[in-house]
């Protein structure tokens, strides 16, 4: 009987989070323990629904030695990409507007409080962990010549994540939060989470061991080093006491600085090691494919790769510059930022390089451009970060919008732009298509989302150093020239022209949508390929 | 990997790893050399960095650093250094009277500068950014002052506050409410309110405001004055000008009139020090209705 113990498992949690509700010790774990309960029964009512009762089908056999690819879980991710890819950019948007006009500040569930957690978690764990999961399930499956290990243990994988993400979305409404940066989720969605990664780690690792491949390819060295470091990570900066097992609210483990430190500890590496190791891992496989060309350097991957997780660790403490952080701590943290300027480089030139022989391909294939646009921001980030993780700029680039412009050229840049590219690259192969719908609609797509990024990253740089500058005005006896409230009255312009370059990302984004729409319906656009015209151009040297 | 067993890629002409995963290969290219040495240099900048300041943490505390630095003597430095540049003018602001800062013409610019940084942070909350005020808090730049707007008694209502309970000498005006505690009949107090209009010249019910000018000289006068010219020793605000504290249309007045709103300013004395007071009260005097 297919899918009947599942109905039954997912009626029972349905169950249980039901008690939860009857017998919560707050409101808020209540009204939460509702929306659960509303998800479980829904997904419930669609497993009985799906109940095939009968011998089951018979195992796919073989052919000619090649496994088959479990590639079911790779289209849900690639959906469920840009499902949440949407959701997170227009959340952003609206926050945008928010900060440009305050009355659009909706008391209690929309107001900015609520749904900038919303949109940060929208963007990086469920728009880039969807990506990361559906990537990784693909190329590790392919690179080591063997089926997802697990069995359906991959099924719950994806559909506990939905569900951590679910259940973080909604508390952020309700106003049920931690108060940590990025580890907003309180203490009974953490432990879902936990129980959903472990079960991520075995089915990679699984995977892993039972490969046909004698080597492990690099791209799985960053997957697997992302995996393992985000579990470690989101334990020790979860730890903490619940105040009732039926309430929604809980105390932290650390108190004062050691807080602060394991939370930025915990802050960075997810940029580090979710952001950039498990991104790395997906450009190591989309690149040197869509370009066809091998990857430039062996060597400088185990260099960049081993010297880029062994210093990350340690850079934390650059996000407490001048604070009650001790000065060794400090500076600790300052010299490891520094030293990853070149490891993290590493992967630029990997990425960079590998086009050599290839450069012609970018006139006519927006994907790959997307790709290699993708890796220029990255470039770009990772010097502005150990640049301003220098004390001297900190000093004055820490608390402005400088830093929000950082992360979005690491974010909209590099995560979401390798992404684009890894999930067309993708649809027409998982869906079995011919190519995609339009390539033309993926050269808009590039030009929206690129411009978008400039606009973004630019007003931010000017933003962010105007601010900077109006705090440390001191007039010639000493006396600060502004208070707080000028400084954010002069950030209005700059507020609104940046909501317009998260409106032309978001543009980019639906116009890929309706493109993948029409792809994975089985459409093609008939259009003449881009550069067709062009004579062929001989191979540089 | 040496022989050259392994497959030479045609393009760049190196020698492949001889390895392959779904159609990837890679290059043995080596390490660029401007990464390795540029890596090495940040590898360099960091350790002599880590010698020069505090940096690794012992059993009892951590390395100093041989240049001796630390954020917080740095900070006492700089805050020492502040001080001692405006040492003669601080003592000044501490000893000399009002007036005499304000007749000193570089000590007066001095209070003002200061009084402007301290107005940002502590006053702009209730007065705005600009010192014009809103409903309830009163613009500081025009010539109505409810308590007196020379130097003393601005420095008086800034150092006790006004109906500040923390503060004995705070000073308190307490308005009838002469709606709710039924002392004067809905009517009356709307013909009040017209005549109140009419004080300043401004259009009003003629007839209204001649039934309400008995009941303004029996009920509002003693503490308005007759003319509404108000009486500053009371608190209680000149009605014959344009300038309104909860609003000055015939309903917002006749609200004032039927439960008076009561505004609250805390008394700033033992929280900011006294030459921050004086300057502040040199700085609202300057705003330009000082008397």
């Amino acid at each position: 009987m297919k899918n009947a113990p599942e109905a039954v498992l997912v009626g029972l949690a349905a169950f249980l989070v039901l008690l939860g509700a009857a017998f919560a010790r707050d409101a808020a774990f209540a009204m939460h323990a509702w929306v659960a309960f509303a998800v479980l029964v829904i997904a419930t009512v669609i497993l009985f629904r799906r109940i095939k009762f009968g011998a089951g089908e018979p195992a796919v056999a073989t052919t000619d030695g090649q496994p088959v690819y479990n590639d079911g879980v790779v289209r849900y991710g690639a959906i469920a990409t840009m499902f949440w890819g949407i959701a997170g950019f227009l959340v952003g948007v609206v926050v945008a507007a928010q900060l440009a006009w305050p009355v659009l500040n909706i008391e209690p569930w929309l107001n900015f409080g609520r749904l900038r957690p919303l949109h940060t978690s929208a963007v990086i764990f469920a728009f880039g962990g969807n990506a990361l999961l559906a990537t990784s399930f693909y190329v590790v499956q392919r690179t080591c010549r063997a089926s997802l290990f697990g069995g359906k243990l991959v099924w719950f994988v994806f559909w506990g994540y939905q569900f951590f993400i679910v259940m973080a979305a909604t508390g952020y409404l309700l106003g049920i939060t931690q108060g940590k940066e990025y580890a907003e989720p309180e203490w009974y969605v953490d432990l879902w989470l936990t129980a959903v990664w472990v079960c991520y780690l075995l089915v990679f690792l699984g995977t892993i061991v039972k490969r046909k491949e004698p080597h492990i390819y690099v791209a799985n060295w960053f997957y697997l080093s992302f995996i393992v470091t985000i579990a470690m990570l989101h334990v020790v900066n979860g730890l903490s006491v619940p105040v009732s097992f039926l309430g929604a609210k809980s105390y932290s483990a650390f108190a004062g600085v050691q807080d602060a430190l394991t939370q930025w500890w915990y802050g960075h590496n997810a940029v580090g090691f979710f952001l950039t190791a498990g991104f790395l891992g997906m450009m190591y496989y989309f690149v040197p494919k869509q370009a066809e060309r091998p990857v430039y350097s062996y060597r400088l991957s185990i260099v960049h790769f081993w010297a880029l997780i062994f210093l990350y660790i340690w850079a934390g403490p650059h996000h407490l510059h001048y604070t009650a952080l001790p000065d060794w701590a400090q500076t600790l943290g300052m010299v490891f930022s520094v030293m990853l300027w070149m490891p993290s480089w590493g992967g630029m030139i990997n990425g960079l390089m590998t086009l050599s022989g290839a450069w012609d391909k970018l006139r006519t294939d927006p994907v790959l451009r997307m790709l290699v646009i993708s890796i220029a921001f990255y470039g770009m980030s990772t010097f502005e970060g150990p640049m301003m993780s220098i004390k001297t700029v900190n000093a004055l680039s820490h608390y402005t919008d400088w830093t929000i412009g950082h992360v979005h050229s690491g974010a909209l840049g590099w995560v979401g732009m390798v992404s684009f590219g890894a999930i067309y690259y993708l649809v027409p192969k998982l869906w079995g298509r011919e190519r995609l719908y339009s390539m033309r609609l993926v050269n808009w797509h590039f030009w929206l989302a690129t411009l978008g990024i400039v606009v973004y990253a630019a007003v931010m740089w000017v933003s962010g150093i105007q601010q900077g500058l109006m705090w440390r005005e001191y007039d010639d006896q000493g006396y600060l020239v502004y208070s707080f409230a000028e400084s954010i009255e002069a950030m209005h312009p700059y507020y609104v022209m940046r909501m317009f370059g998260g409106l032309l990302f978001l543009l980019g984004a639906l116009v890929m949508v309706f493109n993948l729409v029409q792809t994975i319906r089985g459409k093609l656009r008939p259009e003449t390929p881009i550069g067709a015209e062009e004579p062929a151009m001989q191979p540089a040297e | 990997m040496a022989g050259h067993e392994n497959e030479i890629d045609q393009i760049s002409g190196t020698e492949t790893t001889g390895h392959e995963w779904d159609g990837i290969k890679e290059l043995n290219t080596p390490l660029p050399r401007w990464w390795l040495w540029t890596f090495y240099a940040t590898i360099i900048f960091s350790l002599v960095y880590v010698v020069l300041y505090p940096a690794i943490p012992l059993i009892n505390g951590a390395t100093q650093g041989v240049l001796g630095w630390s954020s917080r003597a740095l900070l006492r430095e700089e805050i020492a250094e502040a001080e001692a540049a405006n040492a003669d003018k601080l003592e000044a602001m501490r000893t000399l009277e009002l007036s005499e800062i304000a007749a000193d013409a570089e000590l007066r610019q001095f209070a003002i500068n200061a009084g402007n940084a301290a107005f940002k942070v502590n006053c702009v909350q209730c007065h705005g950014a600009g010192a014009a005020g809103s409903p309830g808090y009163p613009n500081l730049n025009d010539d109505e002052w409810i308590w007196g707007g020379d130097l003393e008694a601005i420095h008086l209502t800034i150092v006790h506050g006004i109906r500040y309970v923390n503060d004995d000498d705070s000073r308190i005006s307490d308005m009838p409410a002469f709606g709710a505690d039924e002392l004067l009949a809905p009517d009356e107090i709307s013909d009040t309110a017209w005549y109140v209009l009419s004080l300043s010249g401004q259009d009003a019910d003629a007839a209204a405001a001649g039934r309400g000018e008995t009941l303004y000289v029996d009920n509002c006068a003693a503490c308005h004055g007759e003319a509404g010219e108000g009486v500053r020793d009371l608190g209680a605000p000149a009605l014959n000008d344009a300038i309104w504290l909860y609003g000055g249309d015939h309903t917002q007045i006749v609200s004032q009139i039927n439960a008076p709103s009561h505004g609250v300013m805390p008394g700033w004395q033992g929280r900011l020090a006294d030459e921050t007071v004086k300057a502040l009260a040199v700085y609202v005097h300057a705003l330009g209705g000082g008397e």
